[in-house]
């Protein structure tokens, strides 16, 4: 990435931005930024990158992803884990997370979705509503999912926003017959890629796809297992932020500078440095995926004097977990191991989702969390039906939980605080 | 040692001073709309060595002070376990706050429930209540009292709460039957919020609102174990913080 920013402001009004509008959420996101994470303390020297990532997030990024496209390449966007990222490499193509993780134009988004839909599927309605998302003006192709019921509906809507929706059908049911339904629907997935971008792929292609999409996760998993030190060598914040980064950035460039960090870690979990002093309380947040610039709750936990250690989540390792097999000699080989990872991903949308239970707990034990938070969006219905379950268990092993229900707003704030607080005063 | 303990609520604050272990200060003032001006007034002429604050005006007093922050739930859990140390479970009705806190035999907190951003179920329902009634608020339990039972509010929003209770009074149903019927409302609330956290009795009852005999009655109605209430139930967040300030 060069190093230094340029004008983006006829990038944006080509691409159909609002600018002023813009203006306005850049300014909050920057402030946002600054009071989150550049007033922390110890933070590792790599995230400098990260920084500069974000202060660059709809500037040079875009750019970036404009002269993929200028050279022939796709850019696709998408809401959800169980896109694969490995089909989008093997036709040179870029995959990235839409924008979805604060409100805006919201009196514009009640005019499609009713009031009582997660913040989330509102968020994405209100960045394209709004015009001020550059990514999903920029993308060829937008992948929606069949996850929960209010995305499925939302897609619908979306249809009739936008020229380019393109909608994956997901099992909800782990059994043959599920299994046999996603790779149906990534053998579509893939014909629809290679159709789009004029690209045939062949096994080297999609083996090159595997390793693109592995070499970033493995970087990602290697953070997580650093963070299991205590004293914790990162904060809750930067590992999160570094997680949501994994959504929009060049993928080899980004899996290269989380190596750079785990590298630094790597130093300071020999030394027994951390970014918190040894025995602050353990945190392992559970639920929902928390998109940029939702930062409400880990920031209200880590200025509570705890310390998060791991995101039970789709960003996070909900997202993350796994790797694909590159064994195979043939194209369906390969689209079966890819099946096979993704199939594990142990989202609130499958019934039953018993795995999920067993991961929160073993989580908590690897990372010695000394109590979850379950985070769950208001109506969110598959995670706050969980939400029992996983508090319920996690409990009857002796392991404190809290649920929280929230939304994008900060009007709750306060009594988010006192509860957190509470919470962490009962596990010192 | 002098320990103060100073508890900035929403509705009111309260101050507690213990020399010795015993309270020597016991003050109680609104919290207005200027919170610090009101702890200024409350600790005028008050010597003390060490305090701690709780509430939602903690990190207040904590900045003007250097008071020790932390939260109710801590305070209340602790100034219960003074005062009741039989006590397993304590209900804090509070001005714009309902908190529920299980306790272990030893007196720590062992799982807790609060109302989310909503004040339904309140100190602040209840005044609002009382103002729509005419009834002053101290005389609102009182008042309440002297209901029949058999009327029956629904609804735990303030707002949507008063629609009825205005329809009632269109109705021409007693105001005391109406103010029942909100109590009412407000201990059936309670009463969910303990059962959620797993009620294990006895029950201590603290909070401004437990000044209010009428809800004291039905909650007693409800429990089988008996219901405890101190003294100065108000005064117990200030009391526990007061302990835990060093």
């Amino acid at each position: 990435m060069p190093t230094e920013s340029t004008d983006h402001r006829q990038m944006w009004t080509n691409l159909g931005l609002d600018l002023e509008a813009h203006d306005a959420l850049l300014e909050v996101l920057g402030h946002g930024y600054e009071a989150v994470f550049l007033s922390q303390q110890n933070r590792p020297k790599g995230m400098d990158y990260f920084n500069f990532v974000m202060s660059e997030v709809h500037g040079l990024r875009v750019k970036e992803l404009l002269d993929e496209k200028a050279a022939g390449r796709k850019v696709f966007g998408s809401f959800c884990v169980f896109v694969p990222e490995e089909i989008v490499k093997s036709v040179d193509g870029t995959l990235v997370g839409l924008c979805t993780g604060a409100d805006f134009a919201t009196d514009a988004v009640e005019k499609y979705l009713p009031r009582n839909t997660c913040a989330l599927i509102k968020s994405a309605f209100g960045f394209k509503l709004g015009k001020v998302c550059p990514y999903i003006e920029s993308v060829d192709m937008i992948i929606g999912e069949n996850t929960c019921d209010g995305k499925k509906k939302a897609y619908e809507t979306l249809d009739t926003l936008v020229p380019n929706l393109y909608v994956m059908d997901l099992p909800q049911v782990k059994n043959e017959r599920g299994r046999e339904l996603l790779k149906a629907e990534y053998v579509r997935f893939l014909r629809k890629v290679e159709e789009l971008s004029g690209v045939t792929v062949d096994v080297p292609r999609m083996k090159h796809g595997i390793a693109l999409a592995n070499a970033k996760r493995a970087a990602l998993h290697r953070l997580s297992k650093l963070r299991a030190a205590d004293p914790a060598p990162i904060s809750g914040l930067d590992a999160l932020l570094i997680n949501q980064v994994g959504f929009y950035d060049d993928v080899e460039r980004f899996t290269q500078s989380v190596n750079a960090v785990c590298d630094e870690l790597d130093e300071r979990v020999a030394a027994g440095e951390g970014v918190f002093p040894k025995g602050t309380p353990r945190i392992l947040m559970s639920g929902c995926p928390m998109a940029v610039p939702n930062w409400k709750l880990p920031w209200i936990v880590e200025s509570m004097g705890a310390v998060i250690v791991g995101e039970e989540s789709c960003v996070g390792e909900r997202g993350t977990r796994g790797l694909v097999s590159d064994e195979g000699d043939t194209l369906e080989d390969l689209i079966g191991n890819i099946v096979d990872r993704y199939f594990d991903i142990d989202c609130a949308i499958f019934t039953p989702n018993t795995d999920r239970l067993e991961h929160a707990m073993e989580m908590s034990k690897s990372y010695s969390a000394d109590g979850v938070i379950h985070y769950c969006l208001n109506f969110c219905q598959p995670y706050q039906m969980e939400s029992y379950s996983v508090a319920e268990a996690l409990q009857s092993e002796g392991i404190p939980a809290l649920r929280i229900e929230t939304d994008y707003s900060q009007e709750d704030a306060e009594q988010l605080k006192t509860r957190v607080e509470a919470f962490v005063e009962m596990l010192r | 040692m002098r320990q103060a303990g100073l508890d900035v609520g929403s509705r009111s604050t309260e101050l507690v001073v213990l020399e010795n272990g015993k309270a020597v200060v016991e003050r109680r003032v609104d919290t207005t709309y200027d919170p610090l001006s009101q702890m200024e007034q409350l600790l005028d002429g008050v010597a003390w060595d060490v305090m701690a604050a709780t509430g939602y005006g903690r990190g207040l007093a904590a900045e003007r002070f250097g008071a020790t922050s932390l939260t109710e739930i801590r305070a209340y859990a602790r100034g219960v376990h003074h005062l009741l140390p039989d006590a397993r479970t304590v209900l804090d009705i509070g001005g714009q706050d309902t908190k529920v806190i299980s306790l272990s035999p030893e007196g720590r907190v062992v799982q807790f429930e609060m109302n989310d951003r909503c004040a339904a179920g309140t100190g602040k329902f209840l005044e609002f209540m009382a103002t729509g009634l005419q009834v002053p608020l101290p005389e609102f339990g009182e008042y309440a009292l002297a209901g029949i039972p058999g009327t029956k509010i629904n609804s735990m929003c303030t707002v949507f709460a008063e629609s009825e209770a205005t329809s009632l009074m269109a109705r021409g149903t007693r105001g005391e039957d109406i103010a029942l019927a909100l109590h009412e409302s407000i201990v059936r609330r309670s009463i969910s919020m303990i059962r959620r956290v797993g009620l294990t009795e006895p029950v201590a009852f603290c909070g401004g609102v437990a000044l209010n005999a009428c809800i004291r009655s039905l909650l007693r109605g409800e429990l089988e174990g008996g219901l405890l209430v101190p003294d100065r139930p108000e005064l117990v967040g200030a009391l526990g913080a007061a302990l835990l300030a060093e």
